[in-house]
């Protein structure tokens, strides 16, 4: 996948990814076996900085496994995670954790996160803690007046506790939590899931102010393929723990056959544009017990011999755009 | 005249009141949407169809349901167990809420014609089978015999589908389908329910909050705000010529591709809680539209061109409520 690392220059990228794997182990019962899985497989590709990278896929693709290796949460079986060209593996503890202030991560349930009973005033102020920044008393103030203004909430809120916010809200001192430390990068993972639509356009709003504003980059994990066309400058879609194509533009067209599927089974929100969706045949394979070539091979409807036989790799199919099929559409 | 014919439906839960003056009807054939945020009352309306409040403890105090001309307000419950299942169907969106998971499938499926149609065991499941290879379940005679745990959660949907076919229903109500599934298996499932519903002929009143799918599949639509109905309209008009602002509202909330980047906004405030209900019509406080009469006044659904709104702003300027894209 050295292709890939040449398509850009390492300065143009904030975050680089380099055939990336974590794998699990069933726990082999008294009557079975234990079997492994790779729910992220050599993974590799570019966060391009002040962009907003999205990355696609149907549950089980491994896209939040992907987020929490990528910000180092979990460790990976094989592969790298470069930083700002630093690798984290390389890294002691005590500098990893400085770095940390540097990524952040925003969460579908922010509040699972954090002890119900902080008010909003504890639950911001815990980063600096955690982090071991010392604040003075007026320092303190004027930090969460300002996390609390940058995200839009009212500076009376201070002193409420979660549940007496709503779910919109919540998500706003989730963002600010994550900003308290100025990072340069934040990984969204699905962060407007549980929303309803009016605040989910609220959050997204926010989320493209502040990265205009304070220049951040956005690695948005999501299955919600109109705001991903919407929010995103690349699309990764993902299948069964690897990569089958990165998409260059919102609009780009996909080529790999299930990424194709995948973009146009979300419904035109336009009824005088109505359309068959093209289904999808058979089921996902288990993830213990790949077949040899293409994962997608028994599904799709392009597939050779040759896609059952040997398993196609992430290619160039224009600048920028990467696909892994034999037989591109 | 209408199948299903809801009018000025309110109903309380202890206390409370999270539904209103409820007011639409389904004709016969029709694919009506029904949207609304989270706590908007979408899923007590088909509960207060479905004839199941009491199970939540809820209690219909004003109005009507009117099925086929019979009054579902005041049924009897023996009765209301005849039609239940039979006539009506409804289904859900966790399908492990309809399955007993130590009950094979086809039993479960074969029941509900064996109950309803009295059909022999035989053919009951022949006609199981039938119906599930309609829902396009592979291998149809052995997902028959198996257990629940053995199929995805989009197999699993199709199941509970089935069953709610079996009994050659004449209203199916489907609350959230597809919310728990994957997209690619969401697209396929809709798709076959749609195309089912229209090729016998059934009436079906669709619970979504995704308005992608509302547009790709209903005649109507139903848009509900806080316990009350903001609009009911056809198709064409909640998109393209919407009456009440939430409507127009809601719409610009969905992200499209082609949108300009920036643009996207969302309705300022939040989705208020039944607890505390703001006076007037209660989307003035995120309206952009609100008049100085809309915090004292409830605005009542009034007919507006082709459809109903219930908004003094569009009442009053009548025309000057439209989409702005």
């Amino acid at each position: 996948m050295a292709d890939e690392a040449q398509a850009q220059l390492p300065s143009d990228n904030l975050v680089a990814v380099r055939d990336l794997t974590r794998e699990y182990k069933s726990s082999g019962g008294l009557f079975s076996t234990v079997r492994s899985m790779r729910a992220v497989n050599e993974v590799s590709l570019d966060v391009p900085r002040g962009k907003v990278t999205g990355v696609v896929g149907e549950s089980g693709c491994g896209k939040s496994t992907l987020a929490r290796l990528v910000l180092r949460l979990i460790a990976p079986t094989a592969g790298r995670v470069m930083f700002n060209d630093t690798d984290l593996a390389s890294l002691a503890p005590a500098q990893l954790r400085k770095l940390r202030r540097s990524m952040q991560m925003v969460f579908q349930d922010p509040y699972s996160a954090i002890d119900p009973r902080y008010t909003i005033r504890r639950a911001l102020l815990e980063p600096f803690e955690v982090q071991g920044v010392a604040l003075g008393k007026g320092e303190q103030e004027d930090r969460l007046l300002a996390l609390i203004s940058k995200v839009g909430l009212s500076p009376r809120m201070t002193e409420s506790y979660p549940h007496q916010l709503s779910g919109g809200q919540k998500q706003r001192v989730g963002i600010a939590r994550a900003l308290a430390l100025s990072p340069s990068f934040l990984v969204l993972d699905e962060p407007t899931a549980s929303l309803d639509v009016s605040i989910q356009a609220q959050i997204i709003g926010l989320l493209e102010a502040l990265k205009q504003e304070l220049g951040l980059t956005y690695l948005f994990i999501s299955h919600d393929l109109s705001l991903v066309r919407y929010f995103c400058d690349r699309i990764v879609v993902m299948y069964l723990g690897r990569v089958v194509e990165i998409l260059p533009g919102a609009r780009a067209e996909a080529c790999h056959h299930y990424a194709r599927t995948l973009m146009d089974s979300h419904f035109v929100p336009d009824p005088r544009h109505r359309k068959a969706v093209t289904p999808l045949v058979g089921e996902i394979p288990s993830p213990f017990n790949l077949p040899p070539g293409c994962a997608f091979a028994e599904r799709c409807p392009a597939a050779s011999p040759l896609c059952r036989r040997e398993r196609p790799l992430l290619s160039e199919h224009a600048t920028g755009h990467l696909v892994a099929c034999h037989h591109p559409a | 005249m209408a199948l299903l014919s809801v009018t000025d439906l309110s109903v309380f839960i202890g206390r409370l009141k999270p539904l209103d003056g409820i007011s639409f009807d389904i004709g016969k054939g029709e694919i009506v949407g029904m949207v609304g945020e989270s706590g908007s009352g979408k899923s007590l309306t088909a509960m207060s169809v479905m004839g199941l409040l009491p199970l939540i403890g809820g209690k219909m105090t004003s109005g009507s349901i009117r099925f086929d001309g019979i009054d579902l307000a005041t049924l009897p419950e023996p009765h209301y167990r005849a039609l239940r299942g039979r006539r009506i169907a409804l289904i859900s969106q966790n399908p492990m809420t309809s399955l007993d998971p130590i009950i094979r499938i086809g039993a479960q499926i074969d029941q509900v014609s064996i109950l309803h149609l009295g059909l022999s065991d035989a053919a009951a499941r022949a006609r199981s089978i039938d119906i599930m290879q309609q829902l396009r379940i592979p291998e149809a005679a052995t997902v028959h015999g198996n257990y629940p745990h053995q199929l995805s959660g989009g197999m699993k949907q199709r199941v509970v589908i089935a069953m709610a076919l079996a009994a050659d229903p004449e209203l199916m109500i489907a609350d959230e389908p597809t919310t728990a599934l994957d997209v690619t298996i969401q697209a396929q499932i809709i798709q076959i329910v749609v195309d089912l519903v229209r090729e016998r002929g059934l009436s079906l009143l669709l619970i979504t909050h995704d308005m992608g799918v509302v547009a790709q599949a209903c005649d109507k639509v139903v848009v509900l705000y806080a316990g009350r109905v903001a609009e009911t309209n056809g198709i064409d008009a909640i998109f393209g010529e919407p009456q009440h602002p939430y409507t127009r509202e809601l719409i610009r909330c969905i992200p499209r591709h082609d949108q300009l980047r920036g643009s996207l906004t969302g309705i300022p405030g939040a989705v208020p809680s039944v607890m505390d209900y703001p006076s007037g019509c209660r989307f003035h406080p995120r309206c952009a539209d609100a008049l100085d009469i809309c915090a004292g006044a409830i605005p009542a659904l009034e007919q507006k061109a082709a459809g109903f709104a219930a908004c003094h702003a569009a009442i009053n300027a009548a025309g000057k409520v439209s989409a702005h894209g």
